[in-house]
């Protein structure tokens, strides 16, 4: 197994009176896929802000190659929640890709052709090719997550963290996405991704950490993803995700 | 050249400067910070007019672009500390207009600033105070100063395009590469100061907000295409202008209200039938296909 | 002193900016919980159109119908809001500065109109819309009074279902409570109390007699009952005091100084309010942290 290159070390974070991660201790070593699992409210995309600082930590610290976030960031890529943007923005899909070189083509330079052909080349790798020019308020859900994949692709990053690519998106598309994940693990990248649906769980994480309110379990899949443990994460009532509460939980998040 | 001309040219550029700024406002979603900024930008035009004892335009510039970014940050601020982000709007720039009032009434005197005409802007009056600049001669102060400012506002954008785009669409990730957001979101609030600055001889606080924000929304129903966008809004704001002058001097009635006006009407028309995201159109779209 | 005053305009006038400041912190809390803080804003511009056009078909100010002129006015630019929000993708903030602005502008070029026709500048129109309670006659405040009390009445008689209505409007359909219909009243009593407030702070300032007292009053009580208790007092300080620091000296405006004094109670608010305040979220972010940390520590030794 590859060394370690996230530790995070008694990480706390809450909104307003409420502690949403009490004392999150645990290490991330190179070349894994993890899936962060847990019921609504359990905290799985605070834990995901607060790890890269878009989020205010209450305690604790976190650290990546051994270097606080600051000096990591460029090795970092971030996949928000695809309802955390307005799709009605004028732009199309090719473009929200190149977003994703931005960082890289610095300040008052203009994204060149060698920028556009490998947005071009994510998009032709996410099955997205003949959308390029799409107006993305035209694009579906499954297809709009795509783009944003294609965009943390370009970015070619070591470490990806991603919310919930798999919410709400096609049969077409999860195996897409799925395909891409394994094949950046293959790669020797390493990722970590808000999942939801405990069905898949097996078939594709290597890792999983079970959150709620706190660090549960987080070990290899074959290990730590039994009854007894998803019990004691969901509390034992299964039933707690129901889609009202789904829809309560998310707007505090 | 003719008095018409300039109050022409002067009024294209308001529509041209704010019909550019406009775009990002609605983008940024943050129209409303127009308005807010618009009426504290009052303030620091009174609190120039107290340091330097002169109308100069320079003064009344950094004036405003100084109240403006300390009206975003206050927003800012007191967002932060959980008040309701349009509460918070409405609390800080009612309060410093209300702080503007009071010293234009108290120690400005009514001589050389007054509220109403703040408010309403007196285009008419423009071409009688003209300076000499080298090169282009005699020119009216507040078309030279809009000149400059839509210099320094088409600069701004073509410079950091591809930053303005990003930090509008996904701030979070524009945060992650490493582009300030947060620098970003005050220099921005400072081009809408100082546009709004330099348009206030001209259309005064209010109708400058209607500059700023129709013509961009109509622009949105015509087009997906940010460039495209920001071309039709300046255009429309343009339009706007000059039409909205004519309107004026046929009814006889106030220039700037007349502007106003007719950038709502250019929204009423792109509103019913423009062919993209127009009522017209959506009724003869069949469901599911936009 | 004190009879003086009663029988001085003065005392007229500060009846009327403490009743308007009173109907306007209570109303204000019903905005502040539909989140349309800015609304208020929005409408008191929107009804200037309404104001001129009353004046210009009646060829003569009278409060009442420039009142209705104005409630008209506001209320059909509340309906362009929703239009435009619900039927295209232009966000509510901007559908709402449009309507303010464009509004306005209409607003101006018919009052440039109605200014230029026969008596129109001796009308007094203009201090209508930029507010100059000094300039209040003792009819337009008995008008204003009547609607004050009218609106104030509204809101505590139907104290219970405006409860339910804005904190949870399933429920309240549950209940057999029609949305519409409360909906449609909230409107019409919002428009009212701007309406009668432009005369005395003019069309900017409005908004803040509306918000400025509700969200200070947030900060002092979890209750809904309280809250438009203080906000009603805070509204109703402030119109009293800033109306007495105006007439100290000659030719200072009203409006400004009520807004100022509020803005005064705001900022003690928000430092040292009891429930939500600046002081008391320190001392609980510090008192979270340190439960925290002694949470570790025991652990730490468990270990």
């Amino acid at each position: 197994m590859g060394e370690i290159i996230l530790q995070v070390d008694n990480l706390s974070a809450s909104y307003r009176k409420t502690t949403v991660l009490n004392n999150v201790n645990f290490k991330i070593r190179k070349g894994s896929l993890t899936g962060i699992i847990g019921p609504n409210g359990a905290g799985k995309s605070t834990l995901l802000k607060t790890i890269l600082n878009l989020h205010p930590a209450l305690t604790g610290s976190v650290r990546f190659f051994n270097q606080p976030f600051q000096q990591a960031k460029k090795r970092i890529g971030y996949v928000p929640q695809r309802g955390s943007v307005d799709w009605d923005f004028p732009t199309d899909a090719l473009d929200v890709v190149t977003m994703g070189l931005y960082g890289k083509i610095g300040w008052l330079k203009r994204p060149n052709r060698k920028h556009k052909q490998l947005a071009y080349e994510a998009l032709e790798k996410m099955g997205m090719a003949d959308y390029a020019n799409r107006q993305i308020s035209q694009l579906s859900g499954g297809q709009q997550q795509r783009v944003f994949l294609a965009r943390a692709l370009v970015q070619d990053a070591d470490f990806y963290f991603m919310d919930e690519p798999l919410a709400g998106v096609d049969a077409a598309t999860e195996r897409a996405i799925m395909n891409i994940l394994k094949e950046l693990k293959a790669n020797g990248k390493t990722v970590m991704v808000v999942h939801h649906d405990l069905q898949t769980v097996e078939d594709y994480f290597d890792h999983v950490l079970l959150l709620n309110k706190t660090l549960l379990c987080h070990g290899r899949t074959e290990e730590i993803f039994t009854k007894e443990n998803i019990a004691k994460t969901y509390g034992g009532n299964m039933r707690w995700m129901g889609e009202n509460r789904e829809y309560a939980v998310h707007s505090v998040e | 050249m003719s008095y018409t001309f300039w109050i022409l040219l002067t009024a294209s550029l308001v529509g041209l400067s704010c019909g550019i700024i406009g775009v990002f406002l609605i983008l940024r979603k943050t129209a409303m910070m127009a308005d807010a900024i618009s009426h504290t930008v009052l303030l620091g035009i009174v609190l120039a007019y107290i340091v330097t004892k002169e109308v100069s335009g320079m003064a009344m510039l950094i004036g405003g672009i100084l109240a403006g970014i300390a009206t975003a940050f206050l927003v800012q601020s007191l967002h932060s500390l959980q008040v309701q982000h349009d509460a918070a709007m409405g609390i800080v720039f009612t309060t410093l207009f209300a702080i503007g009032v009071i010293l234009i009434s108290t120690s400005v005197g009514n001589a050389h600033l007054d509220v109403q005409h703040a408010l309403m802007g007196e285009i008419t009056f423009i071409p009688f105070h003209t300076i000499t600049l080298p090169l282009i001669g005699d020119i009216p102060q507040a078309t030279a100063l809009l000149l400059f400012v839509l210099v320094v506002v088409i600069v701004s954008i073509i410079a950091f395009y591809k930053e303005w785009k990003l930090t509008s669409f996904d701030p979070a990730l524009a945060a992650s590469l490493g582009i300030p957001v947060l620098f970003m979101h005050y220099l921005f609030m400072g081009l809408v100061s100082v546009t709004t600055v330099a348009s206030f001889d001209a259309v005064g606080a209010i109708m400058v907000v209607a500059m700023l924000i129709t013509p961009a929304a109509s622009a949105y129903l015509w087009t997906d295409k940010l460039i495209i966008m920001i071309i039709l809004s300046g255009g429309f704001g343009v339009v706007s202008s000059i039409v909205g002058y004519y309107v004026a001097a046929w009814i006889d009635t106030s220039i700037s209200g007349s502007m106003a006006f007719t950038t709502g009407v250019v929204f009423l028309i792109s509103f019913i039938f423009s062919p993209k995201h127009g009522l017209i159109a959506k009724r003869l779209k069949p469901v599911g296909q936009m | 002193m004190l009879s003086i005053l009663w029988n001085s305009n003065t005392g007229w006038v500060l009846l009327s900016t403490m009743t308007l400041g009173i109907a306007a912190g209570a109303i204000g809390c019903m905005a502040y919980w539909k989140r349309q803080n800015l609304m208020s804003d929005v409408l008191s511009h929107a009804a200037l159109p309404g104001v001129v056009i009353a004046f210009l078909l009646l060829g003569e100010k009278n409060l009442l119908v420039l009142i209705i002129g104005a409630a008209i006015s506001a209320l059909v630019g509340a309906f362009f809001i929703q239009w435009i929000t619900t039927s295209s993708r232009i966000s509510e903030d901007s559908a709402m500065g449009m309507i303010l602005a464009v509004f306005y502008g209409m607003g101006i070029m018919l009052l440039t109109i109605a200014n230029r026709s026969a008596g129109g500048n001796q009308s007094g129109l203009d201090s209508f819309i930029f507010g100059q309670a000094a300039a209040m006659v003792r009819s337009d405040v008995v008008t204003m009074l009547i609607l004050a009390v009218l609106v104030l009445l509204i809101v505590f008689i139907g104290f219970k279902e405006w409860k339910i209505y804005l904190f949870d409007q399933q429920f309240a359909k549950g209940l057999g409570l029609s949305i519409q219909s409360m909906s449609t009243l909230y409107t019409v009593v919002l428009v009212t109390t701007i309406v009668i407030g432009i005369q005395a702070v003019g069309v900017i300032l409005m908004a803040a007699l509306l918000i400025i007292p509700a969200v200070s009053a947030r900060y002092w009580t979890q209750s809904f009952q309280m809250m438009i208790m203080l906000s009603a007092l805070f509204g109703g300080l402030s119109g009293v005091s800033g109306t007495l620091i105006s007439t100290m000296g000659n030719g200072l405006p009203t409006g400004p100084f009520i807004v100022v004094v509020g803005a005064g109670f705001f900022m003690v608010s928000l430092i040292f309010g009891k429930e939500k305040g600046l002081l008391i979220n320190y001392i609980q972010y510090k008192f979270q942290q340190k439960k925290q940390m002694e949470v570790l520590k025991q652990e730490g030794g468990r270990l």
